[in-house]
C-alpha cells in the first residue's frame, strides 16, 4: 500500500519549519504547505506519536498547540533541518533565477545574482548539472529598455506594430500594464486604445516607439491577461479549419497551436487549428502549395484556388510585360 | 486504505528519525525490532513468512527514502569484521539543507523564479519552497520584480534527458524528424539542454551519425532511457546551447531574391527587405534568403500581391505552388 506521495516530506520539512517559527498561527502553516487546516491538523496528529527509538513521553516529537490555534515544536526528535534541494528542486530555482538574471535590464538584477549564489552554494551537488541547462528569453534590449522606462515613470507608449496574424503594420497608442516573459519571448501588455482593449505586443514586433508626456491611464476595466496557459489561446470563436497535410508539411502541426492531429495512411497528418484571421489560413495554404489540402471550410478552398488563379495571372502579365 | 497509507507514512518518519539519530550501522534486524510498524499483523517474530513480508516492506521503504532524495548510506561498523551484516544510517551533514539566509530582495527573486515554470516542475519548485521556508527563508510569492515569467516544461522527455546530463549518461530515445511520420532509434551523448524560442532541446552526439545533433524534444517518442555507465559523456569545452537550437531554424542569409510588392500590402515582407525601391506598379524588394523552397513557401502565401521577378528558382517554386492550389498541373 503506498503512502500519499508528498506526505512523508511535508511532514520532514514541518518539524524544522515549526522551530524556526514558534508561536505560528495553524492557518499560516496551511497556506505555506498549500494544504488545507484538516490535513495538517492530521499531519501534526502523526507526527506526534513519531520519535526516537523508546517511544517514551522524552523520545516523541513534542508540540504546543494552544487554545488559539497556534503551534510550538518542544521536543524535535533530531529533525531540525530541511532535508536537502533533491536534484529536481534545485534545477527548477537555480534554472529559473538563471533565466531571469539573463535578461537585460531586469528591475533587481543584482538580487537575482545574490540570491542565484547562495542557492547554488545550498544545493551543492544536486545543483552539478543546471550549468549546462539554458533557457534564453529573447529581450530586444532597446526595445525593451524603452518599455521598462515607460513601465516605471507610468507614460503612454506610440508604436509602430506588426501583427504577424493580419500581416499589417499598425501605430498604436498604449498604456502599459506589465511586462511579460512568456515561452521564450518578451511582450508589452497594455491596454490597446486602438483595439479598445488589452493587448499582448511581442517585443521583437515593436519595429519604433516613442515614449508620450502624457500619463498611461488604462481604463478600469483593463484586465491583465493570464498568460499562465500560453499567448495564443484558441477560442471557439475563432473559424476552425481542418486541412490534411502531406508527410513533408507535417511540421505545420509542430509549428502552430492545434485543436487535434491525426495521423493519416499516406504518412500525412490530418490537422484541425483555430484560425482568427481568415487571411493568416490563406497565406499558410497558398505557402504549402501541392503540400495542403483544406477540407474544411468549403469555402476557404474555394477562395484559396481563386487567389492562386489571381496570382497566375499576375505572373502572366509580368511575363508580357518583360517581353 | 487511509488508515493503511498513514501508518506506512508514520513508519517512515520513524525510520528517518531512527537512521539520523545513530552513528553506527544499523542491520535490517535491528531497525525491525527498533521501529514500530514492521512486525504489524504477525504475532510470530521468527516466522518466515513474517520475515519475507518484513524485507518486501523494507525494500518498498528504502526505494522510497532514495526516491525523496533522502541519502541512505551502508556499511559496515568494523571493517574487520567481513562477515559482518550491511547497515543502515543517514549522515546528518547529508541529509540537511546547509544554512542560507537571503535578503529580502533576494527572497523576492526566488519567489518570482519559483513561478516561472508553467507546468512540469512546477511542484519541484514549490517543494524547494517549502524546504526553504522550514529553513527559516521567508519566500514571497507574490513577488514580481516589474515582470511575469512563464516557461512552460510539460515535454515528458525533459526531466529524463535532464538526468542524462547530470549524470553523463549516453540516452536511447526514438525520434520522429520534422517531416518524417515513423520515429528512429537514436544513441545520443548528452552534452545540454536548452529552451530556445519557448521550444525544449537536447544537444548532443549523434552516435550513429557521427555528429552533433540538436533533438526537440517534443519530437521524442516513447521512454528516454540512459545506458552505460555514468560520467562517460565528454562535453566540448565551447558548447554554445543557444547557437546549436538557432542552427535549427535561422539559416544565415547567402542570397537576394528580388520582388515586387503592391503598395500597401506585404508589411511581413517590407520588415525583412534590404531595399525597397517604388517603380510604376508598386515596390520591388530585396529579400535575403538562403533556402528557395523556404523563401517561395512565404512568397506564395502573398497570392497577387507578390510577385518574384528573380532568381528563376524561386520563380518557378512560387508558380508550381499556385498552379497546384489553382488546380492546374504544373
Amino acid at each position: 500500500m503506498r503512502a500519499a506521495p508528498d506526505r512523508l516530506p511535508r511532514l520532514l520539512a514541518l518539524v524544522p519549519y515549526l522551530l524556526e517559527h514558534p508561536g505560528i498561527r495553524l492557518a499560516e502553516v496551511a497556506a505555506d504547505f498549500a494544504v488545507g487546516a484538516d490535513q495538517l491538523r492530521d499531519d501534526l496528529n502523526l507526527l506526534w506519536v513519531c520519535g526516537l527509538p523508546g517511544y517514551g513521553p522524552g523520545d516523541l516529537i513534542d508540540l504546543a498547540w494552544s487554545e488559539d490555534d497556534t503551534l510550538t515544536v518542544t521536543h524535535d526528535a533530531g529533525i531540525r533541518r530541511p532535508l536537502r534541494l533533491s536534484t529536481d528542486e534545485a534545477f527548477a530555482l537555480i534554472v529559473a533565477l538563471r533565466t531571469l538574471a539573463d535578461v537585460p535590464g531586469l528591475e533587481g538584477g543584482d538580487a537575482i545574482d545574490r540570491a542565484l549564489a547562495k542557492l547554488e552554494e545550498a544545493a551543492g551537488t544536486a545543483a552539478a548539472g543546471t550549468s549546462r541547462v539554458t533557457v534564453r528569453v529573447e529581450a530586444e534590449e532597446a526595445t525593451l529598455a524603452g518599455v521598462r522606462q515607460a513601465l516605471d515613470e507610468h507614460r503612454a507608449l506610440r508604436i509602430t506594430y506588426y501583427t504577424a496574424g493580419r500581416d499589417e503594420t499598425t501605430e498604436r497608442t498604449v498604456d502599459p500594464t506589465r511586462l511579460l516573459l512568456v515561452e521564450g519571448r518578451s511582450y508589452l501588455e497594455g491596454w490597446c486604445r486602438r483595439a479598445e482593449a488589452t493587448r499582448l505586443f511581442r517585443l521583437d514586433r515593436i519595429d519604433a516607439f516613442t515614449l508620450l508626456d502624457e500619463p498611461a491611464a488604462p481604463p478600469l476595466q483593463a484586465q491583465p491577461v493570464d498568460v499562465r496557459g500560453g499567448v495564443f489561446r484558441p477560442s471557439p470563436e475563432h473559424e476552425l479549419v481542418v486541412v490534411h497535410l502531406a508527410a513533408r508539411a507535417r511540421w505545420v502541426a509542430d509549428f502552430y497551436p492545434t485543436e487535434s492531429v491525426a495521423d493519416l495512411p499516406d504518412g500525412g497528418l490530418e490537422v484541425a487549428l483555430r484560425a482568427a484571421d481568415r487571411s493568416w489560413v490563406s497565406r499558410l495554404v497558398l505557402g504549402l502549395g501541392a503540400a495542403v489540402s483544406v477540407v474544411q471550410p468549403h469555402d476557404l478552398a474555394d477562395e484559396v484556388r481563386s487567389m492562386a488563379r489571381a496570382a497566375l495571372h499576375a505572373y502572366e502579365d509580368d511575363a508580357a510585360s518583360v517581353l | 486504505m487511509g488508515a493503511v497509507s498513514a501508518a506506512r507514512t508514520e513508519r517512515l518518519v520513524n525510520l528517518v528519525i531512527c537512521l539520523l539519530s545513530t552513528r553506527q550501522f544499523l542491520t535490517s534486524a535491528r531497525i525491525r525490532s527498533l521501529v514500530p510498524g514492521y512486525d504489524h499483523g504477525y504475532d510470530h517474530r521468527d516466522d518466515a513468512k513474517a520475515h519475507e513480508a518484513f524485507q518486501r516492506m523494507f525494500e518498498r521503504d528504502k526505494s522510497e527514502l532514495r526516491d525523496l532524495g533522502i541519502p541512505l548510506e551502508t556499511g559496515t561498523n568494523s571493517v574487520f569484521d567481513t562477515d559482518a551484516e550491511v547497515g543502515y544510517r543517514i549522515a546528518r551533514r547529508d541529509y540537511e539543507l546547509p544554512d542560507i539566509h537571503l535578503e529580502p530582495d533576494e527572497a523576492a527573486a526566488v519567489g518570482l523564479a519559483a513561478r516561472l515554470w508553467r507546468s512540469g516542475l512546477s511542484s519541484a519548485a514549490s517543494s524547494a519552497l517549502v524546504k526553504l521556508r522550514a529553513a527559516g527563508v521567508d519566500v514571497d510569492p507574490e513577488a514580481t520584480l516589474g515582470v511575469e515569467p512563464v516557461v512552460d516544461a510539460t515535454e515528458p522527455a525533459l526531466l529524463p534527458s535532464l538526468q542524462g546530463v547530470q549524470q553523463g549518461r549516453v540516452l536511447h530515445f526514438a525520434y520522429r524528424t520534422a517531416n518524417s511520420a515513423t520515429p528512429q532509434e537514436r544513441e545520443v551523448e548528452p552534452w545540454g539542454i536548452v529552451s530556445w524560442r519557448g521550444r525544449w532541446y537536447l544537444a548532443g552526439y549523434d552516435r550513429a551519425r557521427r555528429a552533433a545533433r540538436v533533438f526537440r524534444l517534443s519530437r521524442v517518442s516513447g521512454p528516454v532511457t540512459p545506458a552505460g555507465p555514468a560520467g562517460k559523456v565528454k562535453v566540448p569545452p565551447d558548447l554554445d546551447l543557444v547557437a546549436m537550437a538557432a542552427s535549427l531554424s535561422a539559416d544565415t542569409p547567402t542570397q537576394t531574391a528580388t520582388v515586387r510588392v503592391r503598395p500597401g500590402a506585404g508589411a511581413g515582407l517590407r520588415r525583412a527587405a534590404s531595399r525597397i525601391q517604388p517603380d510604376d506598379v508598386g515596390d520591388v524588394l530585396d529579400l535575403p534568403y538562403s533556402d528557395p523552397e523556404a523563401l517561395a513557401e512565404r512568397l506564395a502565401g502573398y497570392a497577387a500581391d507578390v510577385v518574384v521577378l528573380g532568381p528563376a528558382d524561386v520563380r518557378s517554386a512560387v508558380v508550381g505552388r499556385l498552379r497546384a492550389l489553382a488546380g492546374e498541373r504544373a
